[in-house]
């Protein structure tokens, strides 16, 4: 069946079997395996992507239900040559050891951070009404979709704080 | 994955005449495409229900809130007014699984995802729910996770859902829409107990859809949810309360109080309620409600210790209820 998806801000016109998971079809169709085949069951997050700005586990979603949405994945965040500030932090802080969890680890604090700056409270929030602030136990929290099988866990938290910092700073000087 | 037909409903008389005709409905498809991947589910047509205009959150004319069926968990967590009126739900949502996957799921899904009793995942283990008459290897297997309440001799699996526990301690009616027309229902009444068919869990027929959950007016007193489970995150319930308790002068005037993580269904016993009513919050009051809980309660080995457990997160949830509302 026909789908077209736009990915990384190009679009992409693909014929596809039904079964075809956004996953498969980023990496076999597309050459994108910067996304990450883990567990294959949404337990793991290393295949997350952003999907209309939103994190999801590309491995549980159909492509075909996916027709018409804007999709980003670790290709479309940064390159080596322009690397987002997330994957500079990662590389400053030691946020992996064999690495393969880290692409789905960088979309989801991406997506993460940006949730945090909408408002939105998380299950170890302490008010709902309240906007949150993201300490160490926060960002483990909203985190806890990236499982980390090297256990790099507390240079992963320090990594995503770091920018989380940075763009503290950013605003409170535009303010 | 065992291939099959896809199609996408562009309105919900579509979907339903699909589904009447065999299609199973996907919604965000978490815990539906998970099941297919591992041939537990195999359906032969699928109507994407996605696009359908289910996704609003709107105010009642009763001072209520209308919940679309495709409004996405995440969506229901932070919605302002569920945030501030319904905070058992809003906590609800976000003890359960990861955002990743509450982006994805859906409020209609939620309600009518599958057990996650590793039996029924185990296509090579007896299971009456996967395969009716097969038996059920749980009974003497790894029943950590399953039910104490409400079950069967056929089928001990639980409901996984922390939403649904909520939206049960809130009193939510559930509308569908089907070929026959619309109905709305209690949302205890959309669930059948396993009894000697645990492979027919609610009361939907053949291409009936969920399209909304209507929560009553925001109820007085304080709200929590507790869970307790294995890890501190992204772990289901081995017990959850979702309560809903004012007091006034001392005495408790009203409590509403659903339970996860015992039961084939998320589970409510009005009479737990009424032995609350009127009286002063003690040890005693919540160990008099327990007992009434818990008098069927049966364990099966492995889960023999969710029935002190239940007790001791009944007693916790209403201490800290009867503090937060006095």
């Amino acid at each position: 069946m026909d789908v077209t998806i736009t990915v990384n801000g190009t679009e992409r016109k693909l014929e596809l079997d039904p079964r075809v998971t956004l996953l498969d079809a980023l990496r076999h169709e597309l050459g994108l395996t910067g996304t990450k085949k883990g567990c294959d069951h949404g337990q793991c997050g290393a295949c997350t992507i952003l999907v209309n700005g939103r994190r999801i586990n590309s491995c549980l979603a159909l492509a075909a239900s996916h027709d018409g949405d804007e999709i980003t994945t670790i290709e479309g965040l940064g390159t080596p040559e322009n690397m987002h500030p997330l994957q500079t932090a990662f590389v400053t802080h030691d946020g992996y050891q064999c690495g393969y969890c880290t692409p789905g680890q960088i979309m989801s604090a991406e997506a993460m951070l940006r949730e945090a700056a909408e408002g939105w409270p998380s299950y170890v929030s302490k008010t709902l009404d309240a906007d949150p602030t993201l300490t160490d136990e926060e960002i483990a929290e909203r985190m806890s979709g990236n499982l980390c099988r090297c256990s790099a866990y507390p240079r992963i938290r320090e990594a995503i704080a770091a920018v989380r910092d940075a763009r503290n700073a950013t605003k409170e000087a535009a303010e | 994955m065992r291939p099959f037909d896809y199609a996408r409903a562009d309105t919900t008389s579509d979907a339903a005449t699909r589904a009447a005709a065999g299609a199973t409905f996907l919604a965000g498809g978490t815990n539906l495409l998970d099941l297919m991947k591992l041939e537990v589910m195999a359906p032969e047509a699928l109507v994407d229900v996605t696009r359908l205009d289910l996704h609003e959150v709107e105010a009642t004319d009763e001072s209520g809130l209308r919940i679309g069926a495709l409004v996405t968990n995440s969506d229901l967590a932070n919605h302002a007014t569920v945030r501030a009126h319904y905070p058992v739900l809003s906590r609800a949502l976000l003890s359960g699984a990861t955002v990743q996957l509450r982006n994805k799921a859906t409020t209609g899904g939620n309600l009518l995802q599958r057990t996650r009793c590793p039996y029924f995942y185990d296509t090579a283990a007896a299971c009456n729910k996967r395969d009716p008459g097969t038996g059920c290897a749980a009974m003497e297997g790894r029943n950590r996770i399953l039910a104490v309440l409400g079950a069967s001799d056929h089928c001990i699996a639980t409901h996984p859902s922390d939403m649904a526990v909520a939206m049960r301690a809130l009193g939510a009616r559930v509308v569908t829409e089907g070929p026959d027309g619309g109905r709305e229902l209690d949302l205890g009444d959309l669930y059948r107990l396993p009894g000697d068919t645990p492979n027919i869990e609610t009361v939907l027929s053949d291409g009936e859809l969920i399209t909304a959950v209507i929560l009553p007016p925001p109820p007085a007193g304080a709200q929590s949810y507790v869970k307790v489970r294995d890890r501190a995150s992204y772990a289901f319930a081995l017990v959850s309360v979702a309560g809903v308790v004012a007091v006034e002068d001392g005495r408790i005037t009203s409590a509403n109080l659903a339970f996860g993580g015992l039961a084939p269904m998320p589970w409510r016993n009005e009479a737990v309620e009424t032995a609350l009513i009127g009286k002063a919050p003690s040890t005693e009051t919540f160990d008099a409600a327990a007992d009434i809980l818990l008098a069927d309660a049966k364990g099966h080995g492995d889960n023999d210790f969710k029935i002190p457990l239940a007790r001791r997160t009944l007693r916790r949830a209403l201490r800290e209820l009867c503090e937060r509302a006095a």
